[in-house]
């Protein structure tokens, strides 16, 4: 610090760090948002296969693609050889 | 009708304990019967600050598990008959923390309390979930900086969903505490303002807290601010945030040291 210094007006950081939060945050409030939806997207997806057919969990895989206009879901699900088919209760019950 | 009150923030050290005693002091100041609970579960320090560190028996997790009373484990105040301390455990596992155990805790001490006032520890793991779960009202306490106004933030996106009250689909009452708060160097665009902070999170301002040496004075005594130095600005601040919580409506100013002519002249700045 020179004598100078006490002459030149203070550098202003808080506009910085108000600019930097406000762009962080809009993503952050987005991708915490969208990965509580694709937790329950999964959660249900697999749940409605697992009705029919047996499945491990980690078998089912959602994923979002965030776009400008739109944004695509993918949802892969890899069902093992060979494929058990769950029977209705009722099914088994006659059989 | 009792009302259980969470102090949160995500970030650490920007005051959550001192605010939980300041603000649950200045409740207990007119009258009304106040408990503040530890939920920091082995690193507990609420007992320090509140003065109670020697007179601690038995525990919030005794009290979860069944091995003591509530009756047992809390520690009235020496200087407020009203207030009651709830210390968190310094040697457990904070897994000893049940959800069953807790919530029956919690059911327990609102039909003894006018208000319950849950220090959260920092963090968003199992402790900070258990202090909020089932708050009726949360204050979000954040410094003036990046990192904690961003774990603010996605503190109060967790008390929007993770919550009894959210679970039910009610809303869940938050309020900003800006602590170490300070007006000058704001003013000079060396640190985010009050209106920078409330336009990012957009929570109603509860108080603004100035940095001052009156806040470790009272931590170094072992006594809440708004007991030992009640004429300090941050007492007046907590004083007034607590009376807002209790729905009076309070000009907001950020209060200022009230010094002589002479401390003017030559007296040192704070921090």
């Amino acid at each position: 610090m020179t004598i100078f210094s006490f002459f030149k007006p203070s550098r202003s950081s808080a506009p910085v760090a108000r600019d930097r939060l406000q762009i962080l945050l809009q993503h952050e409030r987005v991708t915490a948002g969208a990965s509580d939806l694709i937790a329950k997207l999964r959660e249900e997806i697999l749940g409605v296969i697992a009705r029919h057919v047996d499945i491990p969990a980690d078998k089912v895989q959602v994923k979002m693609q965030r776009g400008d206009a739109v944004s695509t879901l993918e949802v892969e699900i890899e069902l093992p050889n060979p494929i058990r088919q769950r029977r209705k209760e009722g099914a088994e019950a006659a059989a | 009708m009792s009302q259980v009150l969470v102090v949160t923030s995500g970030k650490g050290g920007v005051g959550k304990t001192t605010s939980t005693a300041a603000i649950g002091a200045a409740l207990a100041l007119s009258g009304q019967r106040v408990a503040v609970v530890d939920f920091d579960v082995g690193l507990r320090n609420l007992d320090l600050v509140m003065g109670a560190e020697r007179r601690v028996v038995y525990d919030l997790i005794n009290v979860v598990q069944g091995e003591a009373k509530l009756q047992q484990a809390l520690i009235r105040d020496k200087r407020l008959d009203t207030l009651y301390v709830l210390p968190a455990s310094q040697t457990r596992d904070k897994d000893a923390l049940t959800e069953e155990g807790v919530a029956r805790v919690m059911e327990e001490l609102r039909s003894h309390f006018d208000w319950v006032v849950c220090d959260s520890p920092a963090g968003i793991e199992r402790g900070a979930m258990l202090a909020m779960r089932h708050a009726d009202v949360a204050i979000v306490v954040t410094n003036p900086e990046v990192s904690s106004v961003r774990d603010s933030d996605r503190i109060i996106g967790m008390l929007d969903s993770k919550t009894v009250k959210a679970e039910k689909g009610e809303y869940m009452e938050k309020h900003l505490l800006l602590t170490r708060y300070d007006a000058a160097r704001a003013e000079r665009g060396q640190m985010l303002k009050v209106e920078d902070v409330l336009e990012i999170l957009s929570i109603p301002l509860l108080g603004i807290i100035p940095e001052s040496e009156a806040v470790l004075n009272a931590s170094n005594v072992g006594c809440p601010v708004t007991l030992v130095d009640t004429d300090s600005a941050p007492a007046r601040a907590y004083l007034d945030a607590a009376r807002r919580l209790e729905g009076d409506t309070i000009p907001m100013v950020v209060p200022t040291e009230r010094r002589g002519f002479m401390s003017k002249l030559f007296g040192r700045r704070a921090a």
